[in-house]
């Protein structure tokens, strides 16, 4: 008997071929092929396939239990523990994946959740203390502390938010060399706070800021990293932290374990954390560390900072969005769009057509190639909602969709699905808001 | 400027079948396509020919992409819900030499793209030509669109497909009318292949081919079609561009028409659209055939309008048409003599090959259709309705049946019009 | 100058989709395209090399089939085209693919010193941002990330604007350096003929596992801390309010934002006055 590879399910992912205890997978051309003279039918590999591809003939495919995508973002520190989760406390036998780790640099307790903290011109990253938040989920599934990390210069005023926000600990490296961003020096001071304490996850937000350091510092510590994850979670058995994030420009979600090394390293879009409760005057431990290396060290210098001012810069900050598509049918109908923005004090944005049709600029398309909104409220005009466009909107708060096809993907994403002229409707709905508004502004 | 023997105008199925025979005879050739690579811009409605597609590569079928071998092609008539078919299966079609395969023209193209490349041939895609360049009246090469775009040649092969721009610059071809043009839409339907062959009565891996008349075109003149692949039904249909212009109707509300007929319905249920397609059909006929050559340039596949509609034949005339005009480039340019005298065994070979043949054959089709446009309302309706009275179990003796089958035909079409209708289409088809 | 810029092939994702009910991905007759990042990166490469001299070199990694995408990539210019290609390559993850890319960066640096390496800010299928760090790392060059402009070339710098959130940040670094690259730098060129027919009539170089000295355990699967272990489509949302405005616009839309404000989705802040921002 040999495993069955179903050639149309397979992914290419490899789960199987590291799975197998008998090196009997190989990918070839992308797709997992089994060398039947090695295969004993142990079926690690059928468990660990994601997209069923594989079976054991004549043995009845064993139902996979399926992982709440959600696992770790829903997870209510008032719940009571899970029982894997008690056992871990009780140092049961349930650290055998940690002990497989291979140790980057000495030492072999990887322990607890790190959150860097991104703090550059003056002012906080507020996706740093999103992650605080659900670092403190999933330390408490661990079962183990939560710190932050502030790198820069003059930054002791973000210490005690750190603590406010739920870090137990805060690791800081305060030094001039690290005023103004620069890859290099980040990454040697936060690479060198990680060797030293050795956490076995390390998150930060996936800004240009942490998508810049993070791969500089995986590859210096030469581990794992995911990148702009949306959802995060502990596998109750394993502990290891599941990485969710859109993958194929979002049209299917990928969930990724770093099974081996550590520490495990993601990435995280803002936005997508709820932002914890703020407690001022909750303390902790601070750990001071020496940045050891000079200006000469570096390679790197930063000339002059330009602030842009321009709104769609914070469109992934904006709490009212109208965005536009394609149903719009010419410029000169942006007035409606406009007209509709202004009374609601809304952030004007629009779909990858509308961009590429020229009524916008291309920092105010939303979607899988653009910015990725999750608003308050997200007003879509004229959009069908393709599903671009839906990976970049479809986690704000509450979503209302004006189109005339009420077959239009958007309806089925909408909380309100409005079919109909959008030409007729939107100036209705701005008289409306006009009226209720005339005393004061949307909230 | 770099020179080449041979430059041919676009990379469907003529333009590399003259490609791949001018370089097996040893000539330096280029195809210049507009695409992002052969394929990307051909639409069809998806059945390729063996034996055409054989003289061009031998034995292709052991490597091309290819779908299902049709081993079935069944004729159905439509009139409102009703429908009457009738159907040819042999199974030996499913084997070496095939009849014909159902093919996706992305992939096949591309194959066929790389065929012409093992034979030595350059094919330069993403690259349009604007125009012939001449010395004197001599065609010396072609201009592109791209910066320092002259390229020399001995003789130009126009293969640019049924928009004729050059063919029409060149004085060649007339541009294209809306009655000597069909629009065909087409979807490509996803379904499991087990589903596809328990619907078509159909062996592991073979295909069949419907061809739909009648209320599949709402009356118009054209002809719907549903082909199946490997895990997709192509569904298409195509009509003569005046009548969408004159009903206001677009190609696609033609196919959403066909794809709720309930015969129809129940073969694509469940599936899922992968793929929507919609192109031009040159549809002149004999007739419009344009002027075929001139000195140094010769015209082949869709825009010299080499189509047979009743059979619905086109790629077949195309490759055909194509690998005779690389086979006289070669001829001529080692003769040293590529004057339009030269160019005219083009022709004359086309004349002699079922290509021109068949064509001259239906060449009273067009205007026979077009003149009685009554033909594919009146007769599926009446049809249908005799094989319902035939058919339908009520008690009447069936010689009282049969007369009165007789006198609802003549109800609906005068005997002196019947006669002439059927005088007409022996003229025209047969 | 010697430029390298590193390209990939990639799916053209606007046309990959999951489908919901097996949860496979669908990739029947899905296009490959140059990853579009890296194709500026290129036009960028070419543009310095027009103004200063030098060569550009294309490295790419991938299956046999991207070949297709360095040819293409050749008519914009480039002078050489290198390949990576090998089975043992297979299930790399960016932590392994950036070290078999530095592994080929560095076999050209031996010989033709490396001055400037441009890639892609990301590529699209994949969307990690991860590849080009990695490179810069390994390789030891100072990275600059989503650079907007090239402002300043000189025999031992690069000056560059690069795109941050909340504006634009100049750099100066030492070369070698590497780029990843924005679609604002620059407008990609269309191609002169006779740089298509060469390109047309070039051959990429492939290497595979046995050119270089790797090492197998940082590459492929075995070399990829990083694994997949769940795909599905993303979830929808469900519960939706349809209202039908065909008829009477007016009045469902005084409906609709009466409920808004009913149920505080949409509130009125008091303190500020008038409605306009």
């Amino acid at each position: 008997m040999t495993v069955a590879v179903d050639k149309t399910k397979c992914i290419g992912c490899g789960a199987c071929v590291v799975e197998c205890p008998v090196e009997a997978l190989d990918l070839i051309d992308g797709l997992a092929v089994v060398d039947p003279s090695k295969c004993e039918d142990h079926g690690k590999c059928v468990l660990v396939c994601p997209t069923n591809a594989l079976a054991i003939p004549n043995q009845s495919p064993k139902a996979k239990e399926e992982l709440d995508p959600k696992a770790g973002s829903e997870f209510n520190i008032n719940d009571p523990q899970p029982d894997a989760i008690k056992d871990y406390a009780q140092d049961n036998d349930k650290k055998t994946i940690r002990a497989q780790v291979t140790p980057v640099a000495g030492g072999d307790v990887w322990s607890g959740v790190w959150v860097i903290i991104e703090y550059t011109n003056g002012k906080v990253a507020p996706v740093s203390w999103e992650l605080l938040g659900e670092g403190r989920k999933l330390a408490d599934a661990i079962g183990c502390g939560l710190s932050g990390v502030i790198t820069g210069h003059q930054i002791d005023s973000v210490i005690p938010e750190a603590f406010a926000y739920g870090a137990e600990k805060v690791y800081v490296i305060d030094n001039p060399i690290l005023k103004d961003y620069r890859t290099e020096p980040y990454a040697e001071a936060i690479t060198s706070l990680v060797q030293k304490y050795q956490p076995e996850i390390v998150l930060m937000g996936a800004t240009s800021m942490g998508r810049d350091v993070f791969p500089a510092i995986a590859t210096k510590l030469q581990t794992g990293l995911t990148a702009d994850c949306t959802v995060l979670g502990i596998d109750p058995e394993t502990k290891l932290l599941q990485q969710t994030r859109p993958a194929f420009g979002g049209n299917i979600m990928a969930t990724i374990l770093c099974r081996t090394r550590r520490p495990q390293m993601a990435t995280v879009r803002p936005r997508v954390m709820a932002m914890p409760e703020r407690v001022d005057g909750r303390e902790g431990e601070l750990i001071q560390e020496e940045f050891t290396l000079s200006e000469s060290d570096f390679r790197t210098k930063v000339l002059e900072f330009i602030n842009t001012d321009a709104k769609s810069a914070f469109l992934d900050k904006a709490e009212i969005i109208v965005a536009v598509g394609l149903g719009l049918a010419a410029k000169r109908n942006m007035a409606i769009a406009e007209e509709l923005a202004d009374v609601l004090g809304a952030t004007l944005a629009g779909s990858r057509g509308a961009v590429e049709a020229g009524w916008l600029n291309h920092d105010q398309q939303v979607g899988q190639s653009g910015v990725t909104v999750r608003p308050k409220v997200y007003i879509a005009i004229g959009i069908s909602g393709a599903i671009q466009h839906l990976v970049g909107m479809e986690t704000s708060d509450f979503i209302i969709a004006i189109n005339n096809d009420p077959e239009a993907a958007i309806h089925k994403v909408a909380n309100y699905g409005i079919v109909g002229d959008l030409f007729q409707i939107v100036p209705a709905l701005t008289a409306e808001f006009k009226k209720r508004l005339q005393h004061g502004v949307a909230n | 400027m770099e020179n080449f023997d041979v430059i041919i105008i676009g990379g469907g199925p003529a333009g590399l079948s003259a490609a791949i025979s001018a370089a097996q005879a040893g000539m330096k050739t280029v195809v210049i396509e507009r695409g992002d690579y052969p394929g990307t811009k051909n639409v069809m409605g998806g059945i390729l020919y063996t034996k055409a597609t054989d003289m061009v590569v031998p034995e292709f079928w052991k490597e091309a992409p290819l779908e299902r071998p049709i081993i079935e092609q069944r004729i159905a008539m439509l009139s409102g819900d009703e429908s009457i078919m009738a159907g040819y299966r042999d199974p030996a079609w499913g084997t070496e030499p095939y009849n014909a395969h159902s093919i996706f023209r992305v992939k096949f193209d591309r194959w066929l793209a790389q065929q012409a490349e093992k034979a030595g041939v350059m094919i330069i895609p993403e690259t349009i030509v604007e125009d012939l360049l001449y010395k004197g009246d001599d065609v010396v090469g072609v201009r592109t669109g791209r910066a320092e775009g002259d390229l020399g040649a001995k003789v130009v092969i126009i293969a640019e497909g049924v928009n004729n721009f050059i063919a029409v610059k060149a004085g060649l071809a007339k541009p294209l009318r809306p009655e000597s043009v069909a629009v065909t839409a087409k979807e490509v339907i996803a379904l499991p292949k087990e589903k596809i062959e328990d619907r078509f009565c159909l062996e592991e891996g073979q295909g069949a081919t419907i061809e739909l008349y009648g209320d599949s075109t709402a009356g118009m003149m054209g002809v719907g079609f549903i082909y199946t692949n490997k895990e997709s039904i192509s569904i298409g249909v195509g009509a003569i561009l005046q009548p969408f212009i004159r009903n206001n109707w677009t190609p696609n509300d033609l196919l959403e028409n066909l794809k709720s007929k309930p015969y129809v319905k129940r073969l694509l249920q469940g599936g899922e659209i992968k793929e929507y397609l919609s192109h031009l059909i040159p549809e002149g006929g004999y007739t419009q055939v344009p002027k075929l050559h001139r000195q140094g340039v010769m015209v082949v596949g869709d825009t010299a309008m080499l189509m047979n509609s009743l059979n619905r034949e086109g790629s077949n005339l195309a490759m055909i048409s194509g690998k005779i005009a690389g086979e006289v480039a070669a001829q001529a340019i080692k003769a040293g003599d590529v004057s339009d005298h030269a160019m005219s065994v083009y022709e004359t070979r086309l004349r002699d090959s079922f290509v021109l043949k068949d064509l001259h054959h239906y060449r009273h089709m067009g205007k026979f259709f077009e003149e009685k446009p009554h033909l594919l309302k009146v007769y599926p309706k009446l049809f249908n309705k005799a094989a319902k009275m035939y058919l339908t179990a009520d008690g009447t003796p069936k010689k009282e049946r049969q007369k009165e089958i007789i006198k609802m035909a003549f109800e609906n079409r005068s005997k002196g019009g019947i006669i002439k209708d059927i005088y007409g289409a022996w003229r025209a088809l047969l | 100058m010697n430029f390298v810029v590193c390209l990939k092939q990639v799916p053209d994702t606007s046309e990959v989709r999951i489908d919901p009910v097996t949860n496979t991905l669908m990739r029947e007759g899905v296009p490959s395209i140059i990853n579009p990042y890296d194709a500026h990166g290129l036009e960028e490469a070419i543009r310095l090399k027009e103004k200063m001299g030098g060569k550009v070199t294309i490295v790419s990694m991938g299956p046999p089939q991207a070949k297709e995408a360095l040819k293409k990539a050749m008519t914009y210019g480039a002078d050489r085209a290198i390949l990576l290609s090998d089975r043992a390559f297979g299930g790399s993850d960016s932590l392994a693919t950036a070290y078999i890319l530095s592994m080929a960066l560095q076999k050209i640096h031996e010989t033709e010193p490396i001055d400037l390496v441009f890639a892609g800010k990301e590529a699209i299928d994949g969307d990690t941002a991860q590849t080009g760090p990695g490179i810069a790392q390994r390789l030891g060059f100072p990275q600059l990330t989503y650079a907007i402009k090239v402002r300043e070339l000189t025999d031992t710098t690069v000056t560059v604007e690069r795109k941050t959130e909340s504006g634009r940040q100049i750099v100066q670094a030492q070369l070698p350096a590497l780029l990843t690259v924005e679609k604002e730098l620059n407008d990609l060129r269309y191609a002169s003929l006779p740089n298509m027919m060469k390109a047309a009539a070039y051959e990429p170089e492939v290497w595979d596992a046995k050119t270089l000295p790797f090492d197998v355990k940082q590459m492929g699967l075995k070399g990829s801390p990083t694994s997949v272990s769940r795909i599905f489509a993303p979830p929808g949302r469900s519960g939706g309010e349809i209202f039908d405005a065909t008829k009477d616009p007016a009045s469902i839309a005084a409906t609709v934002v009466q409920k808004l404000f009913q149920s505080n989705i949409i509130m009125v802040n008091p303190l500020a006055k008038g409605g306009k921002r």
